[in-house]
């Protein structure tokens, strides 16, 4: 089947859904590649790139819908282009749909098949298409890097002989994968960074960036696990001492960067008129919302303003697509992996399961029907509930603990030391006087063969087992004794006994020799 | 050679041995502890030849030399991999020299001082006969089993606890008519049932437990000397024994310690009972490409190497080796963590890789190295299953539950080198291999590792 890629319309858009890299890798699942001419041009690909590519450059949007069986596609396709759609034809890309009935509508109607990538359930099979995640990690970067764009300052703090440059402090609101990727882009340009998210869970994950979590302590948390990785709305007072928390940080922060959505909402405001007041002049807000309304009411998608007290508020939009070459590749990546579940025999010939979770999700119009919204999952989990914690154990319960364990093991060694010597007495009472010389021996032995073999590092434990296992070949002295026998068969079972005895010492040895040589210091 | 000197030159021989033990706590000092261990040997041996019971047979002499050569031979020989068969091999004869002296000194005539000196000579020659028969046939068992000569799978007989209670509890019936002169033949039919009572032991042990398995028949091949030691009324023989015997149980409770395990529950075999279904596992399992593996090094500064049982296997330790010299040489921070019950013996690993001349202060055990996963870029395990199985913490059913694990999965990212998608020789689900930042590098682990070496330069 062929697959194709035309030009991005929508103004401003640099992104493109497949790139030379991509289209080897289609190629090799057996697809015939198609692209507009020009359409990588903004992203760095050249038409000549995908020539290289083996890559059919066809000259108009027009004849690419109709020479290819599949379009891929990066944001939502408009009327037009919809309309271009015929009959059995697969659309992968962006759509919408939950927003975006007409089109949904226009798609039944034309039977075309369409994939929405947004709908890519999250689940951990689908990750390799998650571009929603691929889209949000390049935002989150993107969003720190405008921000210092505009940030007169340092991020890291510096001593230099013309004085001292304070860190920059960086708050990222929402850890989700764009909070993530700017609370580690921060991090790591040396910013002091402060992450807030309504899931405690997440303290794990920002700490584990580097971020210092903003603790809220609050008693109703929720568990977004069970909202798909979103947080769901939250309760007026929680939002109450939320906002409580933010308007304290908001004199010392030099940066904020907002991330949080809701599925289907407006974006909750979160960075009130009066924070942006609180703030510093010269600080950035970078709204990641600003689609959805922003985070921050003062937010103009796709705008940069600046308030009156000199804060700098960012409202882009388009932060994937200002790094077209890096979101183009992740993209078409994200499609490419797609297209590989698509095509379950590598042979170029899609197969449309809709018995599959993450096609039949991600699928919104097929044969002329529309399947939007999908059934739940058949398989619910992106992280299993976490098990109800134990409830911490105090110190004093923990001492308690300690010395109860003590002092049952002391009564144990107490009760073994009773027995043992019971069981001395009875054999002295018996046995002759030459035993118990013996036995004295045996016993003292066996106390120095535990303390020794304590010491021993572990790495050794192969070296020490051949070595006792020479050691014990010690047995040869017994059979020594036995050989000067005048019984016959006595005499040869002892000859027998020293000379595997001594296959024993020997091999023993060496081995072990063999072995320590070999060990050695870098 | 007078008694005197006989004696004072067994204490010397002892001293030795305690030293040549106590030695290996660190390598630099083992080195020379193996000296102490010869020249013990070489003292005792020629002090007991020196004595006055003993003349210069030629087929003392012979035997002597004969098994000097052949254990050379084996010694010289042996691959490194094969190591734990080896000394399996090795407590086997001398399960079976205890057997022959046992025997021999039921049909040689003693006179006694007394009826309770009669009594304990018998229990003693029971005793020396019926460790060692054990030892002997479970030392055979279980080097089959590490040779790949016998399955290694568990053999479970139905009411196998009731048959070992019976064979034991015949043994001791027997002994009770020995000692009421019933007449030597007893003591055959003892010995063949202790011969059948080692190989049922043993065979009854899965594969998994064989560090456990080979250091209990180490133990038992001490106290088989210690037994024979009591019969001969020879020190030397009670002090080594008993040494080699203690040492052997205090690996195998270090072993048991690393697994979580009741020694019972091992040297009974099977695994403890699980009290439920196994936690569902969910998602799959991502193949990773060489190319794939050689960028993820290329962009890590730490990394860790876990080794398992099937490096030994593949015997891919050299292209381990060699891959830890080039990420080394690019500045990259190569560290090994080693499991305690990783392999078929007790530090078996440690052994393979120095073999294969990977410095050893690199090479760290679970307790020093765990808390580092969570800083580590990439984790590479090669062949190792159970030891990094995150179940034993997170799924309370698991047979391995609570079993100390190496926690890989808290690296970045982690490739396991595995052959294929099944489970390991325990035969337990493994969550670690579909955990996101997981990647399976499918294919024999040293054919994998040198085509990843072909891309790292």
């Amino acid at each position: 089947m062929r697959i194709g890629s035309p030009k991005e319309v929508m103004p401003g858009e640099a992104r493109v859904a497949m790139t030379p890299d991509s289209a080897i890798q289609l190629q090799k699942l057996g697809y015939e590649c198609f692209i507009e001419s020009g359409a990588g041009l903004e992203a760095r690909f050249s038409d000549a790139d995908y020539q290289a590519a083996g890559v059919t450059v066809v000259d108009s949007a027009e004849a690419l819908f109709q020479s290819v069986d599949v379009i891929a596609k990066v944001r939502p396709p408009l009327e037009d282009e919809v309309s271009r759609l015929s009959k059995g034809q697969t659309l992968v890309g962006f759509f919408n749909p939950a927003g975006n009935e007409t089109l949904l509508e226009l798609a039944k109607s034309r039977q075309a098949n369409v994939i929405a990538m947004e709908m890519v359930p999250r689940i951990s099979r689908a990750q390799k298409m998650d571009a929603l995640s691929s889209m949000a990690n390049i935002a989150g970067y993107r969003a720190v890097i405008e921000a210092g764009n505009h940030f007169g300052r340092f991020f890291t703090g510096q001593v230099t002989a013309a004085g001292k440059v304070p860190p920059a402090k960086v708050l990222v609101i929402g850890a989700g994968v764009a909070g993530l990727a700017a609370i580690g882009t921060a991090q790591s340009l040396g910013a002091i960074v402060r992450a807030f998210d309504v899931r405690p869970e997440v303290a794990e994950q920002i700490e584990s960036m580097g971020a210092e979590f903003l603790f809220l302590d609050f008693e109703d948390a929720q568990d977004g696990a069970a909202t798909g990785g979103y947080a769901a709305p939250s309760s007026p007072e929680f939002r109450e001492k939320q906002l409580a928390l933010f308007l304290e940080q908001a004199p010392e922060i030099d940066i904020v960067i907002t991330t949080a959505l809701i599925p289907n909402r407006e974006a909750p405001e979160l960075w009130t008129q009066d924070m942006v007041e609180a703030m510093k002049p010269g600080s950035v807000i970078v709204d990641l919302a600003a689609e959805k309304g922003g985070n921050c009411k003062l937010t103009v998608a796709d705008q940069k303003v600046v308030t009156d007290n000199g804060v700098t508020i960012i409202g882009y939009t388009d932060f994937p697509s200002r790094m077209a070459a890096q979101a183009s590749t992740l993209y078409a990546t994200n499609v490419r992996h797609m297209m590989t579940d698509l095509t379950p025999e590598k042979d170029g010939q899609l197969v449309h399961n809709m018995e599959d979770d993450v096609i039949r999700s991600s699928t919104v119009t097929f044969e002329g029907e529309i399947t939007f919204p999908p059934p739940p999952l058949k398989v619910q989990a992106i992280a299993s509930k976490a098990t109800p914690k134990q409830p911490e154990k105090t110190p004093e319960e923990k001492a308690a603990e300690e010395a109860q364990a003590m002092a049952k093991a002391g009564r144990q060694q107490t009760q073994l030391l009773v027995i043992g010597a019971a069981l001395m007495a009875l054999i002295g009472l018996y046995a002759p006087t030459e035993f118990m010389q013996h036995f004295i021996v045996f016993v003292l032995a066996v106390f120095v063969g535990f303390q020794v073999i304590w010491g021993v590092a572990h790495s050794l434990h192969t070296p020490l087992m051949a070595i006792t296992n020479a050691i014990s070949g010690i047995i040869i002295v017994g059979a020594i004794l036995q050989v000067d026998s005048s019984i016959p068969i006595v005499a040869i079972l002892a000859g027998i006994s020293v000379l595997i005895a001594t296959i024993n010492i020997v091999g023993g040895f060496m081995v072990t020799r063999r072995m320590l040589q070999m060990f050695k210091k870098s | 050679m007078t008694i005197g000197l006989q004696t004072a030159a067994y204490l010397s021989a002892t001293v030795l041995f305690i030293l040549a033990l106590g030695g290996l706590s660190n390598q630099e000092k083992a080195k020379r502890a193996v000296w102490f261990g010869i020249i013990g040997m070489a003292i005792a041996v020629l002090a007991t030849v020196a004595g006055s019971e003993v003349s210069m047979s030629s087929m003392l002499i012979g035997a002597i030399v004969i098994g000097a050569v052949i254990g050379a031979i084996v010694a010289m020989r042996v691959e490194m991999t094969g190591m734990p068969q080896l000394v399996a091999a090795l407590h086997s004869f001398v399960g079976l020299a205890a057997v022959f002296i046992g025997i021999n000194s039921d049909l040689s005539v003693h006179d006694f001082a007394s009826e309770a000196a009669r009594i304990i000579h018998e229990v003693e020659i029971f005793l020396g006969v019926f460790i060692g028969a054990v030892t002997f046939t479970g030392s055979i068992i279980a080097y089959g089993k590490l040779a790949g000569k016998i399955g290694g799978k568990a053999l479970i007989l139905p009411g196998r606890h009731l048959w070992n209670l019976v064979m034991v509890g015949g043994s001791l019936v027997l002994m009770l008519m020995y000692m009421n002169h019933a007449g030597s033949w007893t003591l055959y039919v003892m010995t063949l049932l202790a011969l059948l009572l080692g190989a049922h032991l043993v065979m009854a042990i899965g594969g998994a437990d064989m560090p456990v398995v080979v250091s209990m028949l180490n133990s038992y091949s001490g106290w088989a000397a210690a037994a024979t030691g009591f019969l001969l009324g020879n020190d030397l023989l009670i002090v080594t024994g008993a040494l080699v015997g203690s040492s052997g149980a205090i690996l195998s409770y270090i072993m048991c310690k690393a697994m979580n395990r009741h020694f019972l529950s091992v040297i009974l075999g099977g695994w403890g009972d699980a009290t439920g279904p196994a936690m569902e596992i969910e998602g799959e399992q991502v193949a990773i490409d060489v190319d794939g593996v050689a960028s993820a090094l290329d962009d890590a500064d730490s990394v860790i190497i876990v080794p398992g049982y099937g490096m030994a296997v593949a015997q891919a330790q050299q292209s381990v080796s060699e891959l830890t010299r080039r990420l080394r040489a690019k500045g990259k921070e190569v560290r090994f963590a080693i499991h305690p019950v990783a392999g078929r013996l007790p530090g078996h690993m440690n052994v393979l890789l120095a073999e294969a001349k990977v410095p050893y202060d690199i090479v760290l055990e679970m307790d020093e190295i765990n808390e580092d996963f969570a800083s580590t870029d990439v984790v590479i395990i090669i062949g190792s299953n159970d030891i990094v199985n995150p179940a034993a913490q997170e799924d309370p059913n698991s047979p391995i539950a609570g079993m100390p694990v190496l926690e890989v999965w808290n690296a970045k990212q982690v490739i396991v080198s595995k052959r294929g998608q099944g489970t390991g020789y325990s035969g337990i689900e493994n969550p670690l291999f579909y955990k996101d930042n997981t990647r399976m590098f499918y294919g024999d682990a040293k054919a994998s590792l040198d085509q990843l070496l072909t891309q790292i330069s």
